[in-house]
C-alpha cells in the first residue's frame, strides 16, 4: 500500500504521495491513516463545483483535486480587482475547512500549473518542467537535457522541441505561456440569460429570496423580451455561505417571459420540494439563469388591455407537471408496432406533443382494441374445448366468467427480427392468438393465448390483456 | 369574490336545469340530467363492473364537453395503474374518442388526485375532468365536493368523479349514476357488439331518480342510443315523460 494523499503536518515531516506506507509508518510510528476514497474525493469536488458557481456561472472540475473559475467579466463585484476574490475564495473554502492552492492565470492551463508547481504570485516561466504535466519520463529526458524550467523551454526553438517530445508538449507549452487562448468546458452549460444578486449581509428568510427571485426574473424577462425568446426551463440557485447551493428548477409546458407566471410556478415548486428551504446561515448570492429558452415573438395586447400570454391550458400544465413531476402529466404518443402494449406511449404533456396517428376503425364495427391495458398481462386460467380453440369459460381475480359470444382468434405474430436468432426457426419467440370476449353478463374482455398450441407451445399459457367498454 | 363565484354557479344551475344551452345531435331524455358546468358521480355497481363505469364516464365526459376543441383530463391514483390497467390510446380511438384531446394526471395520493382535479376543473378551456377515485377516501368530504363543483360553475367543465370500490355518500353532485355492463347486440357468428351499459340513475338534484336504461355507445354517430331493457319497465316510463311523445300522443 502506498500513501494517496498526505495533509500538510504530514508533508512536513517529508512524507510524500506515493511512498509506500510501511516506510511512512517507520518513520512516524503514529501516523494516522485513512483509506483511500476516490468517489467520496469525487464528489467533494463536485459539490466544490457548484458552490465555487458563486463566483462565476463557468466552472469546471479538474480531477483529481482541483478546479478551474473562469472568472472573465466576474469580478465587478469585488471591485474589478482579481486578488480580492481570490483571498474572498481563499477566506470561503477556509471556511469549509479546506487548504487550498490559488492561483490566478490567463489561461486554464497556467493557472492549474501555478497552483500546483507554484508559489502564489509566481511567474509561468519559473515553473520546473514538471508543470507541463506530459510524462515522467520526457520530464526526466528534459532535465537530463539541462531544461529545469519553463523558462528555458520558452526560449527554445519549437521545431526542435515538437520533433523529440511531439505536438502535444508544444502544444502544453503555448497554452501554459499564454501564446493560445484556453476555454474550460464548464460543469454545467452555460445558460442563455442569467441574473444574479449578492448581498452584503446573507439573506435570512426564504420570502425575502423568493423577493430576490421575483426581481430576477422581471430582469431577466425584459432581456429575453429584447432578444424575442420565451423561457422553457429555468434554476434559481441559492448559495448559502456555508457552500451549500439550492436548485430549484421549473419548466413550462410553453415559452414564456411572464414574471408573474414563473414566480407561480417557482411558488409550486417550492410547495412541493422534499425538504423544505433552509436558509440557515443566510443565503449571500442568488442567481436565476434561463437554462433552454425558446423563441417567443411578441404578441399584441387585446384593445381592452388583456394579458397577451392567456394560455390557460398550457399555463396548468406547466403549473401540474411542476407540482407534481413532470412524469405524471402524461399525454399519449403512438408507437409503431403491432404488440399491441408497444403501440401506444404516454409522455410527459410538457413537452411539446408529437403527431400521433391511430387506425380509423371502420364504420359499424364493435372497438377491436381494449380501453384499458393490463401492463404486464395477467395470467388467467382458463377451460377451451379444445387446446387450440376458444375459451369457454376463465377464473380471473377470484371469479369465474362464462364465455358467451366471443370474436377470434386474431393472431399477433412476434416481432421476430427484434430477436436475437430471431430468424432461425423456433426462436422467433411466441405468437399470441386473441379473443374478444362477452360474458354471460355482459363484459367485454380480452384474452389471449400465449404460444400455438402443437407447434410453439405443448400446454400454452392464456392472459388477461384488457377490458373493453 | 366568493359571492361573485356563488352567482356565477347559480346561474350555471339555472341554465342546467332550464334549457339546455347546446342541444347535441341525437340527445336522448335522460342526458338531460347532465347538466353542463357541473358534477357528477359515477359509480361502479361491482367490483367487476369497474371497468364499464370507467369507460361510462370517458363517453360522457366526451360527449358532454362543451367545446369540441375543448380536451378532457383523467386524474388518477398511480396505485390504480395496476389494479384497472392503463388507459389504452388505440381503443380509445376506437370508441371514437380523440386520444390527442386526453391528458392523463397519474398522481401518488387521493389528496393530490382532489387537489390536481379542483385546479383542472377551475381552468378554463378545460372540456371535461375525469377524477377517478377508489375506495372512501377521507379527503373527499362535502367541502371537496362542493369545491369541484364551484369550479366546474366557474369554468363551464364538466366534472365527472369516478367512485370505484364505493358506496354513495352525500355530496354536492348534480346526479349520481351507476353504471354495469350490459350484454351487447351480437354480430355475425355470434360475436359481441357495440358497447352496451346498464345505468341507473340514483340521484339527480330536483328531479326524480330511480329511473334505469340500457344504453348503446354508437361510435360513428357519437351518441348513446337506447335499447329495449328486457327486464324492468323504467325505461318505458322514462319514454313516455319525453316531451315528443307527448307531442304524437297530443
Amino acid at each position: 500500500m502506498v500513501l494517496a494523499a498526505t495533509n500538510k503536518a504530514a508533508a512536513a515531516l517529508g512524507l510524500v504521495p506515493g511512498r509506500a506506507l510501511a516506510d511512512a509508518r517507520a518513520r512516524v510510528p503514529d501516523l494516522v491513516v485513512l483509506d483511500h476514497a476516490p468517489t467520496a474525493d469525487a464528489v467533494l469536488l463536485d459539490w466544490l463545483v457548484m458552490a465555487c458557481e458563486v463566483y462565476s456561472p463557468a466552472v469546471a472540475p479538474a480531477p483529481p483535486y482541483g478546479l478551474v473559475i473562469d472568472i472573465a467579466g466576474c469580478t465587478h463585484f469585488f471591485g474589478h480587482d482579481e486578488t480580492r476574490l481570490r483571498d474572498d475564495l481563499a477566506a470561503r473554502l477556509a471556511r469549509f475547512g479546506l487548504t487550498a492552492q490559488l492561483a490566478l492565470a490567463d489561461t486554464p492551463e497556467a493557472a492549474l500549473a501555478l497552483a500546483r508547481h507554484g508559489e502564489a504570485d509566481d511567474d509561468v516561466r519559473l515553473l520546473p518542467v514538471e508543470a507541463l504535466a506530459i510524462g515522467g519520463e520526457d520530464h526526466l529526458a528534459l532535465r537530463r537535457a539541462g531544461l529545469r524550467t519553463i523558462g528555458d523551454l520558452a526560449d527554445r526553438p519549437r521545431t526542435a522541441l515538437a520533433a523529440r517530445f511531439g505536438e502535444g508538449m508544444t502544444d502544453r507549452l503555448a497554452r501554459l505561456l499564454g501564446e493560445i487562448d484556453g476555454r474550460i468546458t464548464p460543469h454545467r452549460s452555460l445558460p442563455a440569460v442569467h441574473e444574479e444578486a449578492r448581498f452584503a449581509e446573507p439573506l435570512n428568510h426564504v420570502d425575502s429570496a423568493f423577493g430576490v427571485i421575483g426581481e430576477l426574473a422581471e430582469l431577466a424577462c425584459t432581456t429575453l423580451r429584447e432578444r424575442a425568446l420565451g423561457a422553457r426551463r429555468l434554476t434559481a440557485s441559492l448559495f448559502r455561505s456555508d457552500g451549500h447551493v439550492a436548485r430549484i428548477m421549473i419548466e413550462t409546458a410553453t415559452p414564456s417571459r411572464d414574471p408573474v407566471l414563473l414566480m407561480r410556478l417557482f411558488r409550486e415548486k417550492l410547495g412541493s420540494l422534499n425538504d423544505p428551504l433552509d436558509p440557515g446561515f443566510g443565503y449571500d448570492m442568488i442567481r436565476l439563469a434561463v437554462d433552454h429558452a425558446e423563441p417567443l415573438a411578441s404578441t399584441q395586447l387585446d384593445l381592452n388591455g388583456g394579458s397577451a400570454t392567456d394560455q390557460p391550458l398550457a399555463t396548468l400544465v406547466g403549473r401540474l407537471a411542476n407540482r407534481f413531476g413532470r412524469d405524471r402529466i402524461t399525454r399519449f404518443a403512438s408507437g409503431d408496432s403491432y404488440i399491441p402494449e408497444q403501440a401506444a406511449f404516454e409522455l410527459s404533456a410538457i413537452d411539446p406533443p408529437l403527431p400521433q396517428r391511430w387506425s380509423e376503425p371502420e364504420p359499424g364495427e364493435p372497438p377491436l382494441r381494449p380501453l384499458h391495458l393490463f401492463d404486464p398481462p395477467q395470467r388467467v386460467d382458463v377451460i377451451a374445448a379444445v387446446p387450440d380453440g376458444p375459451p369457454l369459460r376463465f377464473r380471473w381475480r377470484r371469479r369465474l366468467h362464462h364465455v358467451l359470444r366471443y370474436e377470434g382468434p386474431e393472431r399477433i405474430a412476434p416481432e421476430w427480427w427484434q430477436r436475437q436468432h430471431g430468424h432461425e426457426p423456433g426462436r422467433h419467440g411466441l405468437s399470441r392468438d386473441y379473443y374478444r370476449i362477452e360474458d354471460a353478463h355482459g363484459r367485454r374482455f380480452w384474452l389471449f393465448r400465449h404460444g400455438l398450441y402443437g407447434s410453439e407451445k405443448v400446454d400454452p399459457d392464456w392472459y388477461m390483456h384488457g377490458i373493453f367498454a | 369574490m366568493n359571492i361573485i363565484s356563488l352567482d356565477s354557479h347559480r346561474a350555471a344551475l339555472a341554465t342546467g336545469t332550464g334549457e339546455p344551452t347546446a342541444c347535441r345531435a341525437g340527445e336522448m331524455p335522460w342526458e338531460r340530467s347532465i347538466a353542463p358546468a357541473a358534477l357528477h358521480e359515477i359509480f361502479a355497481a361491482d367490483e367487476i363492473e369497474e371497468g364499464a363505469a370507467a369507460a361510462f364516464a370517458l363517453l360522457l365526459g366526451w360527449r358532454h364537453r362543451p367545446g369540441r376543441d375543448r380536451p378532457l383530463f383523467w386524474v388518477r391514483e398511480q396505485a390504480s395503474l395496476r389494479r384497472h390497467g392503463r388507459l389504452y390510446a388505440p381503443g380509445l380511438a376506437e370508441l371514437g374518442i380523440d386520444p390527442a384531446q386526453l391528458m392523463q394526471a397519474q398522481l401518488p395520493d387521493p389528496v393530490a388526485v382532489l387537489r390536481a382535479g379542483a385546479d383542472i376543473a377551475r381552468t378554463g378551456g378545460v372540456g371535461a375532468v375525469v377524477i377517478e377515485l377508489a375506495g372512501r377516501p377521507k379527503a373527499l368530504d362535502l367541502t371537496a365536493s362542493r369545491r369541484l363543483s364551484l369550479a366546474a360553475a366557474q369554468s363551464g367543465a364538466l366534472v365527472l368523479v369516478l367512485r370505484l370500490d364505493a358506496t354513495p355518500s352525500p355530496s354536492a353532485c348534480w346526479s349520481r349514476w351507476q353504471v354495469a355492463a350490459a350484454p351487447s347486440r351480437p354480430l355475425a357468428a355470434q360475436a359481441p357488439g357495440t358497447p352496451c351499459f346498464d345505468v341507473t340513475l340514483l340521484r339527480l338534484r330536483g328531479g326524480p331518480a330511480g329511473m334505469q336504461y340500457r344504453l348503446e355507445w354508437d361510435r360513428d354517430a357519437q351518441a348513446f342510443h337506447d335499447t329495449p331493457l328486457s327486464g324492468g319497465m323504467a325505461a318505458l316510463v322514462a319514454e313516455r315523460t319525453d316531451p315528443p311523445a307527448r307531442q304524437l300522443g297530443g
